[in-house]
């Protein structure tokens, strides 16, 4: 068990170069083909719309870790963000509205682990079917409109600042270090760990298999609950199709960052890099005028070019 | 009921069990037919169930193929975004040459290209087949939208038209080429080589490995397949809107997947038949149409679909007892 956990810990660093190199690329190619690229605000301007995208990543993470999949991500942010613009809307809170938004994205993630646990439904189909659910919801819910007239507090969520920093880094920052310390200083991220490497060792441990693939799913639930927050705060509105489809920059943002999908072990630095280049990919492609159809292009030939290097990875 | 289904879940009798399962499908359309009847004035009139028999006919076009793949034991979610960039260069050609003969292999040889590309990835790439037709959705949504560039595509030749909205005999000619379709999708998965040996990829692949199966040559066709039939479908949805758009068969993937489940093709490949999907496709399609007559908002679709992939799945793996 101990060798295990240091090859896990050793081999990751092997992996610094892929996603940093790619990064860096990324960053020198953008800089010289448009001016704009390389200045402070549009920095800024990457990492805080990144920070959505980091929120769903951490889970996703871990989700991909137990060799599981979460397609619903999108759909279920979209459902959130507008309960969180409904709720806020009604009763003029902002917190209503984020707890409502966490108890709706954790039913999910809830509903998520169990069909994947108990009923043992592949994760892409239970997730796919969640997705259709979600996505049905915000139209009931919605009515197909927008949700417009936030409280300001809502709106402050996105644009305020503490000590000069904006508030959604923070938050991104808060949720990164708080996964970070989950996942490689508790017993519960050596369980994950053994959930997706070695599912044999848990049950010698006396450790439920299904109820870690439940909680793992519902922190990924309650995750896109406070994303859904940050999406109402950052449109100042709730959209009925604001987020669908951002699952899938997720996973390129975890494939991208080196994490595999076929052996169990996970990278949380490399996903923060993952989201990084997934946003400086976008921001690229978008001062360079090109249409966001091309962006959405790229980023699955992004997904299909890390995995087929991680096949390769997987071979030698 | 259980002496007769005993023996069968031992596994000997693997077509007897198949078309027991398909019976009670078929059974559950008919009371589904029955309850609209009596729910409804509308249900039970010619011009309806033409309009059901025509709709189930599209969603079967892209679900026979998706079976296929899934009796492998993979997945296609491209299917729905194929089946837009299909349409929308096959709708070019069209206006482009004036001949719709052109049009409708553009639309097949598109949708098999991408189906074969979608194989190259699941067999040379080895990248699991649900990450790489996913990835690929993305990929041909992009390519879509920007090649339409937010226009539409009006009025297709008169003639070209027929295929989607004409009849023959009093028969929609979807419903023709279903027949024909279900008839080739039974003939090669049940009566070839080919066929069989889909089965055993799906139901054992180191076993099919072992035994000479060329696994991988089999995979390519079964994904070009899926793809080229959602390029016949294209065809089918651009001759009968007579107008392209870039999101055009997007929302079909989610209810393509559903027939192919209801339609008891298990998840975990090796078992099901295109007959299963034909009757997935008409359940699921009575099920929307029913929605409609009741006047229940369209909204609660993608809802409804997604509770029932759910619960196809379920049910598939309470009766077969092949809980992964």
């Amino acid at each position: 068990m101990r060798e295990q956990a240091m090859q896990l810990n050793t081999n990751p660093l092997q992996r610094i170069p892929g996603v940093a190199v790619m990064l860096v690329l990324l960053c020198v190619v953008f800089s010289l083909m448009t001016p704009g690229f390389l200045t402070m605000p549009n920095i800024s301007n990457v990492l805080v719309q990144s920070t959505i995208l980091l929120m769903l990543a951490l889970p996703m993470t871990l989700i991909i870790m137990t060799e599981g999949l979460d397609l619903s991500m999108g759909a279920v942010l979209t459902l959130t963000s507008l309960i969180v613009a409904i709720v806020a809307l009604a009763t003029g809170s902002m917190v209503m509205g984020l707890l409502a938004a966490l108890a709706v994205g954790t039913v999910f993630g809830v509903a998520n682990g169990w069909l994947v646990a108990v009923v043992g439904i592949p994760p892409f189909v239970a997730t796919l079917g969640t997705l259709g659910m979600a996505q049905g919801l915000s139209l009931i819910v919605s009515d197909g409109q927008s949700v417009v007239g936030m409280p300001a507090a809502v709106r402050g969520v996105y644009s305020g600042t503490l000590a000069g920093v904006p508030l959604p880094i923070i938050l991104a920052l808060g949720s990164y270090l708080a996964f970070h310390g989950l996942l490689y200083h508790t017993r519960f991220g050596t369980y994950i760990f053994a959930l997706g490497g070695n599912r044999e060792a848990l049950k010698f441990a006396g450790i439920s298999a299904r109820g870690l693939l439940i909680l793992v799913y519902a922190l990924g639930g309650a995750m896109v609950g406070l994303a859904g927050l940050l999406m109402t705060a950052r449109m100042n509105s709730g959209h009925p199709t604001a987020g669908l489809g951002l699952e899938f920059d997720a996973i390129a943002a975890v494939a991208v960052g080196g994490t595999s999908f076929e052996r169990g072990n996970g990278w949380l630095l490399g996903t923060l890099l993952g989201v990084v280049t997934v946003g400086v990919l976008r921001n690229g492609l978008n001062l360079l005028a090109l249409p966001s159809s091309i962006q959405v292009a790229s980023v699955g030939l992004l997904v299909i070019a890390a995995l087929f290097v991680d096949g390769l990875r997987s071979r030698s | 009921m259980t002496d007769i289904s005993k023996p069968i879940t031992g596994g000997r009798m693997l077509l007897s069990d198949e078309m027991i399962q398909v019976f009670y499908r078929l059974l559950a359309a008919f009371l589904i037919c029955a309850a609209l009847t009596i729910l409804t004035n509308s249900f039970f009139s010619l011009g309806n169930i033409l309009n059901v028999l025509r709709q189930a006919s599209l969603l079967f076009f892209i679900a026979s193929g998706l079976t296929l793949v899934v009796l492998t034991g993979g997945l296609d979610l491209s299917i729905g975004a194929n089946v837009a960039i299909s349409a929308c260069i096959a709708g070019t050609v069209i206006h482009q040459t004036g001949s719709p003969t052109l049009g409708v292999l553009t639309g097949i040889g598109v949708g098999g290209a991408v189906g074969m590309l979608n194989g190259v990835m699941v067999t040379a790439l080895r990248i699991p087949s649900f990450i790489a037709t996913y990835g690929m959705l993305w990929v041909l949504h992009g390519i879509t939208y920007w090649y339409m560039g937010g226009e539409t595509m009006h009025g297709f030749p008169a003639g070209f038209r027929q295929i989607g909205s004409g009849y023959f005999l009093g028969l929609p000619i979807p419903v023709y080429l279903l027949l024909v379709f279900l008839a080739i999708g039974t003939i090669f998965a049940q009566r070839t080589t080919w066929g069989q040996e889909i089965y055993a990829i799906g139901a054992n692949p180191v076993a099919a490995r072992l035994s000479g199966i060329p696994v991988a040559r089999r995979l390519l066709l079964v994904y070009t397949v899926s793809g080229a039939m959602a390029g016949l479908a294209s065809i089918i949805f651009l001759a009968r809107l007579n107008s392209a758009e870039a999101d055009i068969g997007e929302s079909l993937t989610l209810p393509a997947i559903a027939a192919v489940l209801i339609g008891g093709t298990s998840l975990f490949g090796g078992l099901g038949t295109v007959f299963g999907t034909f009757v997935g496709a008409l359940i699921l399609t009575l099920v929307l149409n029913g929605m409609n007559l009741l006047s229940v908002n369209a909204s609660w679709q993608p809802l409804v679909t997604g509770v029932i992939v759910i619960l196809a799945v379920w049910l598939d793996m309470k009766t077969r007892r092949r809980a992964a």
